[in-house]
C-alpha cells in the first residue's frame, strides 16, 4: 500500500520517461530566465543608481517626477505592469516582442526599489563625511563618487540583493505574456504530457539559479562589511 | 602684534541667521600669520558657526571674509580652490571609514591637486609622520584610537598646505588620555608656524599656546587679548562668570 503511494508520488513528480522528453525545453527556459535575469538585473540597478544620483541634486520638479515613478512602480503589482505594457502598447501602434516587455517592465521595478534603496544609503551617510570633503576642496561629484557612494553602496547591499532576488523570480510571470522561461515551458510540458513532473523541473531549475544568488549575497554582505568607527 | 602684516584671515561684519534666529550678529576678527587665536565661550555662543563661515560650510548671511586677500564669500571666488588653503579639523574626526589612513590623506592631493600617486603618496607619509603616525599609514579608521584619527584628520588638512587652518573642539570627542597627544600635533603646528583659529575648551593649552583668546557669547564678541589677562583678569562679567564656571 506504502509502496503503491510512493511510486504514484514518483510517477507524478519524478516521471523519468517526461523528465528525459522535456530536459530540452526546460533547459530552453532557463537559458530564457537567464537571460531576461541579468538583463533585468544589470539595466535595473544601474538605472535605480542614475535616479539616486540625480536626486542628490535636489532639484525639485525632477525629484518630484523620480518619486511619483518610484512609488508607482513600488505599489502596482508586476502582473498588473506586465499585462498593461503588453497588451496595452499595441494600441499606440508600439510592438514589442513579449521578451522585451517582461524585461522592460522588471528592470523598470528594479530601478524603482533600487532608487529607494540607494537614496536611503546616501542619506545615511553623516553629513560629516560631506563636510570633511568638502573642506578639502573636492567638488559636490567628487565627494559623491570617491566619499559618499562607496560608503553608500556597501550599505546598499543586502537589502538590493534581496530585493533583486525577488524581483527576479517574476520572470515567471513572463508565462502569461508567452515568454518562453522557465515556467512557460513547464506549465506547456505539463499540459502535453499531463504530468507534473515538468513543474517539478521547473522548481529545481529554479532552486538551482537561485541558490547559488542568495549565498552569493551572503558573501558579498560579509566582504563589504568593515569595521565601523 | 605688529600693524602692516597683511592677515591671513579677515572676517569683517559676519553675520549668520539660521531662519529666523541670527546666530552671528556682526563679528570682527583679524588673524595674523603664524598667530594662534583661541575661540572660547558658551554652547549657542556662535563658535563653531563662525568657524564654519570661514570655509562656507556654512553660507554667511552678511558680511565677508578675506583669506590670504581673497574674499572667500565672492560670487567670483572659486570656492574650492580656496578651501584647500583653509584646513578644517572635526570635532568628530569625519575620517573616510572606507579608506586607510593614508588613502584618507593622499584622496584630495590626487583628486584636487591632481598629484601624481606615487607624489600624493609621499606627500601623505610625510603629513602622517609631522603627527607622528606614520607606521599607522595602512590602517582603516575603525582599527585607531579617537586621538590617532583626530591627527590623522589633521594630517588630510596639512598634507594641502593650507594658509590657515580651522579647528573646531578637536579634543571635545576624545577620552582624557588621549586629548594630550592631538594638543601636542597642535603645538608643534604651531612651532612650524601655522596660523590657525581654535574652537576649544582646552584652557591649559590656551594658556600656554594661544596668542589671544577670544570670547564670544550670543553671536557676538564679547572681549579678547592675551590668555594670561582673560583667563586672569577678564574685564567683562559675562566671561568671568564663564570662566569661573570652566574651573569648577
Amino acid at each position: 500500500m506504502a509502496m503503491e503511494a510512493w511510486s504514484r508520488f514518483l510517477d507524478t513528480f519524478f516521471n523519468l520517461d517526461v523528465i528525459e522528453r522535456y530536459f530540452p525545453a526546460i533547459m530552453k527556459g532557463v537559458v530564457v530566465t537567464i537571460e531576461i535575469a541579468a538583463a533585468v538585473v544589470v539595466t535595473g540597478t544601474l538605472l535605480g543608481l542614475v535616479l539616486a544620483i540625480v536626486r542628490t541634486f535636489r532639484l525639485i520638479p525632477m525629484n518630484a517626477l523620480i518619486v511619483v515613478f518610484v512609488d508607482m512602480f513600488r505599489a502596482l503589482p508586476p502582473l498588473v505592469l506586465v499585462l498593461l505594457v503588453y497588451f496595452g502598447l499595441p494600441n499606440i501602434g508600439i510592438n514589442l516582442p513579449s521578451f522585451a516587455v517582461l524585461w522592460l517592465v522588471l528592470a523598470l521595478v528594479l530601478a524603482a526599489f533600487a532608487e529607494e534603496i540607494f537614496w536611503a544609503g546616501i542619506l545615511s551617510i553623516p553629513k560629516g563625511q560631506w563636510e570633511a570633503a568638502r573642506s578639502t576642496g573636492l567638488g559636490f561629484l567628487g565627494t559623491l563618487a570617491y566619499v559618499v557612494l562607496p560608503q553608500a553602496i556597501r550599505l546598499t547591499v543586502p537589502p538590493l540583493t534581496n530585493r533583486t532576488i525577488a524581483i527576479t523570480k517574476n520572470t515567471a510571470l513572463g508565462t502569461v505574456i508567452g515568454v518562453g522561461e522557465i515556467l512557460n515551458q513547464a506549465t506547456t510540458a505539463q499540459s502535453f504530457s499531463g504530468n507534473a513532473t515538468p513543474l517539478m523541473m521547473g522548481a529545481i531549475a529554479y532552486m538551482i539559479l537561485f541558490i547559488p544568488v542568495v549565498v552569493f549575497g551572503r558573501l558579498l554582505e560579509t566582504r563589504f562589511a568593515w569595521r565601523r568607527v | 602684534m605688529t600693524t602692516g602684516t597683511p592677515p591671513i584671515l579677515e572676517i569683517r561684519g559676519l553675520r549668520k541667521k539660521f531662519h529666523d534666529v541670527e546666530i552671528l550678529r556682526g563679528i570682527d576678527l583679524l588673524v595674523l600669520p603664524q598667530e594662534l587665536v583661541f575661540v572660547i565661550g558658551p554652547s549657542g555662543a556662535g563658535k563653531s558657526t563662525l568657524l564654519r563661515c570661514c570655509n562656507r560650510l556654512e553660507e554667511p548671511s552678511a558680511g565677508s571674509v578675506q583669506v590670504g586677500g581673497v574674499d572667500i564669500t565672492a560670487r567670483s571666488t572659486d570656492i574650492n580652490a580656496m578651501r584647500r588653503q583653509i584646513g578644517m579639523v572635526f570635532q568628530s574626526f569625519n575620517l573616510y571609514p572606507h579608506m586607510t589612513a593614508l588613502r584618507n590623506v593622499t584622496l584630495a592631493l590626487v583628486k584636487v591637486l591632481r598629484k601624481p600617486r606615487a607624489e600624493a603618496e609621499r606627500l601623505g607619509m610625510a603629513a602622517l609622520d609631522r603627527v607622528g603616525l606614520a607606521n599607522k599609514a595602512r590602517s582603516y579608521p575603525g582599527e585607531l584610537s579617537g586621538g590617532q584619527q583626530q591627527r590623522v584628520a589633521i594630517a588630510r588638512a596639512l598634507a594641502l598646505e593650507p594658509k590657515v587652518m580651522l579647528f573646531d573642539e578637536p579634543t571635545s570627542a576624545l577620552d582624557p588620555e588621549l586629548v594630550g597627544s592631538v594638543l601636542n600635533v597642535m603645538r608643534e603646528l604651531k612651532r612650524g608656524g601655522m596660523t590657525m583659529l581654535v574652537v576649544s575648551h582646552e584652557m591649559r593649552f590656551a594658556r600656554d599656546a594661544a596668542d589671544r583668546v577670544i570670547f564670544m557669547d550670543h553671536g557676538l564678541i564679547v572681549e579678547e587679548g592675551p590668555p594670561q589677562r582673560i583667563f586672569s583678569t577678564p574685564s567683562e562679567a559675562r566671561t568671568r562668570a564663564f570662566i569661573a564656571e570652566l574651573g569648577r
